[in-house]
């Protein structure tokens, strides 16, 4: 694994207008208490940058630092509140309206010149931005006639408040499927993938003609009424991402897809079909303020406020990266059941036990790592120290581990959980880049990620999915990587000490 | 008195907590009939 | 509760009789426990499903609850849920359920 992006996009309007909570609430509820006080339970961008998991999610704070932090963590500030980190940037919400037009091909999005102009200069200071993306804005149009559009209901709105500053069309005459709301979401969830993954290829140090498969991973449907979930989005966005020589496609696999995917780049690589893959997702509008009204009856603000994106670059063993190790992965089947010991046993020690390593061996599990800010006061508990109490106590069961041992065992192997409620987003794939980075530095040696899904939401089968693989340490240059030449190898190490060194400036600014 | 014995049970399982099948294996094995068995997602 | 499932559970209770159904859950906290367990008794609370204002008062229990739990099939439990008492916190989600018990059931 070469590298990661992760970004967050602090969406404030876009819960009101977008999040199915409101939405639904609109319809069923519509003089509701919650919606008229929405407005008032938002976070300013500038709380949103000063709030702990957001820094950790884009790497300027690890999950072992913010495991000294007791939570809950929305009361207090973090000292970092850098919009860029490590890893990526927390984007404010009135330049990604400008990148959603950015990545927009049909001429679907409408935005508001003196907004524009407003807009424009800010997000070309933003370093992961490229002239491509920015040539691609256009100079807007009258406010009038984003009025008009929004009023005959043939375009959704987006706002800065209550300011109408743009509209989103709809791509056909009646088709559900290319609705304005449809186009809303998926144009958001290319645009957001789109910056994590121009983040993740920088981050590699790789150019962006050795990518030659681009997974996408999220939970959107694309295509119209022949074809509703026809898909490629994975093309769109390696195409912003100007990833010329790139081909591919996309898996879906509710929450646990981006643990697939991460393991179907894998496979091509291991199988030297292409040498370099990158696999990505963006956010989710449908999901923002899922818990608002749990968050707001307790007095909270809106803490579902960002939308989540990552990309991850998996390419031929380097001789220097962490590896994923293929003989070591994890997955429930159709025949495991949804049993909570046979779920937990067949994503851990089912792969475990192939090669003989404990539970115990694993320094650390990332399974689902959702914000407990967030789920906590939604009645879901704490997600991550969950899975890890039931891997615990599955390994007590087995007598791996006594039972007394068991909130050691989750303190020690376990991690705080700092993403958004994204669906996909949170789902074992957040540590992946500070795993690179502790197994580089020697920190950690042996990381398990853990995907799982809620099949059963889609109606179509009422089982249950999870996959899980094991990152580890480089075990030096192999047969694979017998042609990589020592000056290579140099490069690389020099590249990856750079990397750390402008990580660690860039985290002392 | 029992509880399950030639009931209808209508399971709401969890995804985070126990879900539906599982749920549903057990209320069956008490005698009872299972009528619907869901799991609800918080996240 | 989600509002395809309140929909379900009040269908289901007109068509077999409110005397007849029991509802289970495999909620994973106190209060969710308790939340759903008012929605199938009282009626849901966050005025948000079919459920609103509709006091079905039926019996239900959380599936870790030792009332039903002596009623399953040991070997069953066991293979099903029993590892989750490790992870769950038992006792106040027990205590949650007696207390809408209580309150709201009726049968």
């Amino acid at each position: 694994m070469k590298g990661a992006g992760y970004i967050l996009v602090h969406t404030p309007d876009m819960i009101t207008h977008y999040g199915t909570t409101q939405t639904s609430e609109r319809i069923v509820n519509p003089e509701s208490e919650y919606l008229k006080n929405i407005e008032a339970n938002l976070r300013p961008y500038e709380r949103v940058r000063a709030y702990y998991p957001n820094q950790t999610y884009i790497g300027n704070i690890t999950p072992l630092e913010l495991k000294e932090i007791e939570g809950p963590w929305q009361d207090l500030e973090c000292p970092v509140d850098e919009r860029y980190g490590k890893y990526g940037e927390i984007m404010p919400q009135d330049e990604f309206y400008l990148l959603i037009q950015a990545v927009d091909e049909f001429e679907l999005v409408f935005l508001e010149k003196s907004f524009v102009e407003a807009t424009k200069p800010k997000l070309e200071q933003d370093p992961i931005i490229t002239p491509y993306v920015l040539g691609r804005i256009k100079e807007g149009v009258e406010s009038e006639r984003i009025d008009d559009m929004v009023a005959s209901e043939d375009a959704e709105g987006l706002y800065m408040g209550d300011k109408l500053v743009g509209a989103v069309k709809k791509a056909h005459a009646f088709d559900p499927n290319l609705s304005a709301h449809v186009m809303v979401e998926n144009l958001v969830s290319k645009a957001s993938s789109a910056l994590a993954l121009m983040y993740a290829v920088k981050n590699a140090g790789i150019d962006r003609d050795e990518v030659e498969y681009t997974i996408e991973c999220s939970e959107e449907a694309c295509g119209d009424m022949n074809q509703r979930g026809g898909g490629n989005f994975a093309k769109g966005i390696a195409e912003i991402a100007e990833l010329s020589r790139s081909t591919g496609s996309d898996v879906r696999g509710f929450c646990a897809a981006p643990a697939h995917a991460v393991l179907v780049a894998a496979g091509l690589v291991k199988a030297g079909i292409f040498k370099t893959v990158a696999v990505v997702a963006g956010g989710s509008t449908a999901k923002l303020g899922m818990n608002g009204k749990d968050h707001v009856k307790k007095g909270l603000p809106i803490l579902e406020d960002v939308l989540g994106g990552f990309a991850v670059i998996i390419s031929e063993n380097d001789g220097v990266n962490p590896e994923l190790n293929t003989d070591v992965v994890g997955w429930h089947s159709v025949g495991t059941g949804s049993a909570p010991q046979n779920v937990i046993a067949s994503l851990t020690t089912d792969a475990l036990d192939k090669v003989g390593l404990k539970v115990t061996d694993v320094d650390y599990y990332s399974p689902e790592m959702q914000n407990p800010d967030i789920t906590k006061p939604a009645g879901a508990g704490d997600v991550p120290t969950a899975n890890l109490k039931m891997i615990g106590a599955l390994a007590v069961r087995r007598g791996d581990i006594d039972r007394k041992e068991l909130n050691a065992f989750v303190e020690k192997h376990g991690l705080p959980g700092y993403a958004p409620t994204q669906g996909h987003i949170p789902s074992g794939v957040p540590f992946m880049g500070h795993a690179r980075d502790g197994i580089l530095s020697g920190e950690m040696n042996r990381v398990m990620i853990v995907g799982k899904g809620s099949l059963f939401l889609g109606r179509m089968t009422n089982l249950f999915d999870g996959v899980s693989f094991l990152m580890e340490p480089n075990s030096g240059p192999k047969e694979e990587a017998a042609g990589v030449s020592t000056d290579e190898i140099r490069r690389i190490i020099a590249q990856s000490l750079r990397d750390f060194a402008s990580g660690l400036v860039e985290a002392g600014e | 008195m029992s509880i399950l014995d030639g009931k209808k049970v209508i399971v709401i399982g969890d995804r985070d907590g126990i879900p539906g099948p599982a749920i549903a294996l057990c209320a069956e094995s008490a005698g009872a009939e299972v009528i619907f068995s869901a799991t609800e997602c918080f996240v | 509760m989600d509002l395809e499932n309140q929909k379900r559970v009040k269908d289901l209770t007109e068509e077999y009789g409110p005397e007849n159904v029991v509802v289970l859950l495999g909620a994973a906290e106190g209060e969710a426990s308790g939340i759903a367990a008012e929605t199938v008794t009282a009626g849901d609370p966050t005025y948000a499903g079919p459920l609103t204002g509709v006091s079905l008062g039926l019996v239900v229990y959380h599936v870790c609850e030792d009332e039903v739990k002596e009623e399953f099939d040991p070997d069953v439990y066991d293979e099903q849920v029993s590892m989750m008492e490790m992870v769950l916190d038992i006792d106040e989600i027990a205590e949650e359920m007696q207390a809408i018990r209580e309150e709201y059931t009726k049968y």
